[in-house]
């Protein structure tokens, strides 16, 4: 299959193309289709607060490109992602960058049709998601080859407000030819580059430690790809350990991650990266997400603990309730304050 | 000398090769505790970097995950993983580690799918970032356990570019000129690669190891350098700070059984 979006050779200059992907691409990487959503966009600067299930179901619909902030087990928007599969949207695209337990969420809910694999089904020390690898091995999933960086550099390229970005990975391998990536002669040097299409996501979901009801927001620790996703995409939905009055970003403005104008909706939601690592406020749940993994090895088992942790929850507060309540977080918490203790 | 584990050999001899005032990419287990190791023993100004963005942490103990508040405690900066992608693109990150569930007898890896890409036989992680930091990194290497199923020419898919089809082949790829695999380091021998061919070669065979086991689990035609040693045994120091301060919770005894190994 071709990629969906074909490529013209432009200008006067002497540059060679080569068609090397064979894969598809998901979403249209033109910057002036991207342009015309961005003109649209609101620039007022009001209260956006709101609920985890107002905000899927206002900004999120099936067959939509989504893509995740943070990195796998790590200041992932958990909260939204179990909204997405109580609401069961269908036939989303994702992009799995560096996923490991929001697409295990979102597999488990059947709610994805295709992927930008980068780093799938694996949950890095933990082991694979055996429901992850049959979905992906059965053909449910349709995918496109990428890499951790060249992911990144695609939400870079649409940040930039470009169509496709150079970059000097992929080359010579598989890895481009099962891509919709393209090589390309550099029309200065003649070397030759891997060119990837820039990647605007429909909607991005970033969990960070504080923002305003208007949408600034603060992240601390690693910022992963969360400064490029979210320029990158059309509609951003955050949620936030803690809101803080709008004088709280203005004391500090250099640790605006992300400023208003990108935002769609914003909701607090305490301990909403749970069971994920938050820097500085919670550790992962080694003990629950290795309870997630055992739950995949039986359909029975699975359907039971989907049932007890996402279907009938109400929502992310039921949830942590569930899952040992106060006390547990308190203790994620003191893991992660005295991480050289344990 | 104290007896030592698979496990513990392959962490000392990969910390020996990390260069003191350079900088590494690592992953977690067994590449952060070399690098840890070296930080304590030869290297004490190693910089050590994450995939996801965490740069010159204070570890505290070994990160389960590349991105998790580990990689940056009391770090010189948190950084993004474009950055550290960025850092590797501009050519100042002198190793990096990888993984890959196969390798061929030029270094190149497959983490992706067993069999037909379509219908797989079974669906791996997929690169992550392995692709970036061997095309990116000066040199690469790989800690990994040592058999026939591991070390095949018969692999389905090219993740991660070793030298491709030989010395050579990287750069007229377009890949940048002089980077490529250095050392992969196994339960059995260190291997490195020759300069002409590109082809994996036996640099040492670890004590107790023969020549005829190192063949019977490799599935290609190894090449072996002429002045073949066997390698160092750990150090009692060594092994004492790779105990003792480097990974004092033993999460390493964990994670022989990940690699393969009985430990």
């Amino acid at each position: 299959m071709a990629p969906t979006v074909d490529f013209h050779q432009s200008g006067d200059r002497d540059v060679q193309y080569v068609k090397a992907g064979k894969r598809r691409l998901f979403v249209n990487p033109d910057a002036d289709a991207a342009r015309k959503v961005f003109r649209r966009k609101s620039r007022r600067m009001v209260d956006k607060t709101t609920t985890v299930k107002e905000a899927v179901s206002r900004l999120i619909h099936d067959g939509d490109y989504v893509a995740s902030g943070g990195f796998g087990s790590n200041r992932v928007p958990v909260a939204v992602m179990h909204e997405i599969v109580r609401q069961q949207k269908r036939n989303l695209c994702f992009s799995g960058q560096t996923s490991t337990h929001i697409l295990q969420i979102l597999v488990a809910g059947k709610c994805i049709r295709a992927c930008d694999a980068a780093y799938v089904v694996g949950q890095e020390v933990r082991g694979i998601s055996q429901v992850c690898r049959r979905a992906f091995e059965s053909g449910e999933i349709e995918t496109t080859e990428w890499t951790s960086a060249a992911l990144a550099w695609r939400y870079k390229a649409a940040a930039m407000g470009l169509s496709f970005l150079p970059i000097r990975s992929m080359l010579g391998t598989d890895t481009l030819k099962q891509s919709a990536a393209m090589e390309l002669d550099c029309p200065f040097t003649g070397k030759k580059y891997a060119v990837v299409p820039a990647l605007y996501p429909d909607v991005a979901v970033i969990h960070v430690h504080r923002s305003d009801i208007y949408g600034n927001c603060q992240i601390e620790g690693i910022g992963v790809s969360d400064y490029d996703l979210a320029r990158a995409a059309k509609k951003l939905i955050i949620t936030a350990e803690t809101l803080i009055g709008n004088e709280g970003i203005r004391l500090r403005p250099e640790h605006t991650a992300i400023p208003y104008y990108l935002v769609d909706a914003v909701i607090e939601v305490p301990f909403g990266a749970y069971p994920s690592n938050m820097a500085y406020c919670y550790f992962a749940d080694e003990e629950h997400l290795q309870d997630w993994l055992e739950a995949e090895k039986g359909e029975e088992t699975l359907l039971k603990f989907l049932d007890k942790n996402i279907y009938r929850c109400k929502n992310h507060w039921n949830y942590l309730l569930v899952n040992g309540g106060l006390e547990r977080l308190n203790q994620l918490r003191q893991k992660e304050h005295f991480a050289d203790r344990s | 000398m104290s007896s030592y584990s698979s496990m513990e050999l392959m962490i000392c001899l990969a910390s020996r090769y990390l260069e003191d005032d350079s900088i590494v990419v690592v992953g977690t287990g067994a590449s952060c505790a070399a690098a840890m190791l070296a930080q304590k023993t030869r290297a004490p100004k190693l910089l050590i970097m994450f995939e996801a963005g965490g740069i010159g942490p204070q570890l505290p103990s070994m990160p389960l995950s590349a991105g998790d508040s580990r990689t940056h405690y009391r770090g010189l900066m948190a950084a993004t993983l474009p950055e550290i992608m960025e850092t590797c693109q501009r050519g100042m990150v002198d190793y990096a580690f990888l993984g890959g569930d196969q390798i061929d007898m030029y270094g190149n890896m497959n983490s992706t799918t067993i069999g037909d890409y379509l219908e797989p036989r079974a669906r791996l992680t997929g690169s992550g970032a392995a692709n970036d930091l061997a095309s990116l990194c000066w040199h690469t290497m790989m800690i990994t356990i040592h058999n026939k199923e591991r070390f095949t020419n018969e692999i389905s898919f090219i993740t991660t570019p070793g030298y491709l089809d030989g010395r050579g082949s990287r750069e007229a790829a377009g890949l940048p000129a002089e980077s490529g695999p250095f050392k992969i380091i196994t339960d059995l021998a260190v291997l490195g690669f020759d300069l002409l061919s590109g082809r994996i070669q036996v640099e040492s065979v670890h004590p107790g190891i023969t020549r005829e086991e190192i063949r019977a689990q490799t599935g290609f035609e190894l090449l072996w350098q002429p002045d073949c040693f066997t390698s160092a045994a750990p150090s009692d120091e060594e092994l004492d700070i790779l105990r003792n301060e480097v990974d004092p919770g033993r999460y390493l005894v964990g994670q022989a059984p990940l690699l393969g190994l009985e430990n």
